[in-house]
């Protein structure tokens, strides 16, 4: 098990529980690195990385541009906004232009489902999967489930609600897979609007009340509701939605026991969880930010490891 | 493969020995000093080193372990990752004397790959090297041990393995030749 079964990482669906227990055990040694007085090592010095982001991000780019200079990669980036695909140039064109310039590894989202396959099927680089549209958003849900593990010690046996904006949700989908590939127990809860028809195929428990859901579970996780992806109307108002499925301290504190509250970020705040609830010391956001870069890193470094040197 | 014992129980413990009394000649009360063991097998060099030297000396030595992986020079000419282990240094060097120690020093490699890393914790008065096994005449790069355990001469195709009374069951340094039809 000294080296990932796969050539990209495409999604958690591709992976198998060694492959994310080798991500755990790497990013273990790297979020050592990055706490150290010099947070560099020159493992990359040798890789050059293209960041395409196809789709607005911060926190991810952010996350993967620092894992990748954090291991002295070279990198170029590149934002739909300011690019060629403004002007007609198809994926295919563009991934290649850039490969053209010595490019080993693409990190790419991309507001289409299976962009990431597409591309990994055709270009010679590696390519990691960033996000794409409503798919998966793997190193996310790797994150999850690394933050999960470092406060409950592991995540096998754990029962997690992920609630919220299931439909829209790439993070949603990624974090089944990764959750019940480590072990552990899925439910989600949300409006029936926001659940998929056929989501309890993927072996998960549907509830459609909050509090029922907290009481059940050892771990809640909030997604944010993407209106952003929202054609029409899912839900009669945002007040409404936050009133049935916002996590308030009220609620936190009526709980029997102690939960863990996460959030993939960006958070509305009043929305999805009131803000004492976002700043208790339940809440392992901002560990989540923090363990982000080191399971970049580890997916990073282990899919270079991967790269033959000519 | 021919296996040949080159340093047994007993010796091995004359060898730690004289090790810590060499050390304590140079670094005195090692008041200054940090010993770093270096992943994987360093360590235990450097947990029997630290035994004997705070038997001696009565007091605690500082002690951290260095994990070399990320500043390896053969990352990605391996058909494997190397998976890294763990790094424990919760002191910084600056301005300190740093033992670095090893258990078997060939191509020297490692410890260019140690220096290197030992420099994201500050920067060090002096560093020295201690090695249990030199296997001389087998440097690719100008380093040399300051202490030494044992010497031996090696062929490219034997190997040298040190085994730990905790690990493997016994004390002991073993020289393994493969058969010279083979």
């Amino acid at each position: 098990m000294d080296s990932l079964s796969v050539e990209h990482l495409v999604g958690i669906e591709d992976l198998t529980k060694n492959d994310i227990e080798l991500i755990f055990k790497t990013a273990d040694a790297f979020k050592e690195v990055i706490n150290r007085p010099i947070k560099k090592v020159p493992s990359l010095r040798d890789i050059t990385i293209a960041n395409l982001f196809f789709e607005n991000s911060t926190r991810t780019r952010l996350s993967f541009e620092l894992a990748e200079k954090r291991m002295s990669a070279d990198i170029v980036n590149l934002s739909a906004a300011s690019s060629s695909v403004k002007k007609g140039e198809t994926l295919i064109d563009t991934v290649n232009n850039i490969l053209s310039m010595k490019v080993d590894m693409v990190v790419m989202r991309h507001p289409n489902p299976g962009a990431a396959k597409f591309l990994s099927e055709r270009v010679n680089a590696k390519v990691i999967n960033a996000g794409d549209g409503t798919h998966e958003h793997p190193t996310q849900a790797l994150l999850d489930a690394y933050s999960i593990r470092e406060r409950l010690g592991s995540v096998e046996g754990k029962k997690v609600v992920i609630v919220g904006d299931i439909i829209h949700s790439r993070v949603a989908l990624s974090n089944i897979y990764c959750l019940q590939k480590l072990g552990a127990e899925v439910m989600i809860c949300g409006p029936t609007t926001l659940i998929p028809k056929y989501i309890h195929e993927l072996g998960v428990k549907v509830q459609y009340n909050l509090q029922k859901a907290l009481e059940w579970c050892d771990v809640a996780n909030m997604l944010r509701i993407q209106l952003e992806r929202q054609e029409i109307k899912y839900f009669p108002s945002l007040r409404e939605y936050s009133m049935q499925y916002g996590l308030t301290k009220e609620i936190m504190d009526n709980l029997q026991k102690e939960i863990i509250v996460m959030h993939p970020g960006p958070i509305n705040r009043g929305v999805e969880m009131t803000s004492d609830v976002a700043d208790s010391k339940q809440a392992i956001i901002l560990n989540q930010v923090e363990n982000g870069v080191a399971v970049r890193m580890a997916v990073i470094y282990l899919l270079a490891s991967k790269i033959k040197r000519q | 493969m021919q296996r040949q014992v080159i340093l047994n129980s007993k010796h091995f413990e004359l060898t730690i020995n004289r090790l810590c009394y060499q050390l304590i000649e140079i670094h005195n009360d090692f008041s200054n000093t940090v010993l770093i063991g270096l992943q994987p097998r360093g360590i235990n060099v450097l947990s029997r080193i630290k035994e004997r030297l705070e038997l001696i000396l009565g007091k605690e030595v500082v002690c951290g372990d260095l994990d070399i992986t990320f500043y390896r020079d053969d990352f990605r000419r391996r058909e494997t990752p190397i998976i890294p282990s763990a790094t424990n240094i919760d002191f910084v060097i600056e301005n300190k004397k740093v033992v670095l120690m090893d258990d078997v020093l060939y191509t020297g490699r490692t410890i260019r790959s140690g220096l290197d890393a030992l420099l994201a914790f500050g920067r060090p008065e002096q560093v020295e090297l201690l090695t249990l096994v030199d296997r001389r005449f087998r440097r690719d790069l100008p380093i040399q041990a300051d202490y030494v355990g044992k010497t031996v001469d090696t062929l490219i195709s034997e190997r040298v393995s040190v085994e730990w009374k905790e690990i493997e069951g016994e004390d002991r340094v073993v020289l393994f030749t493969p058969d010279s039809n083979g």
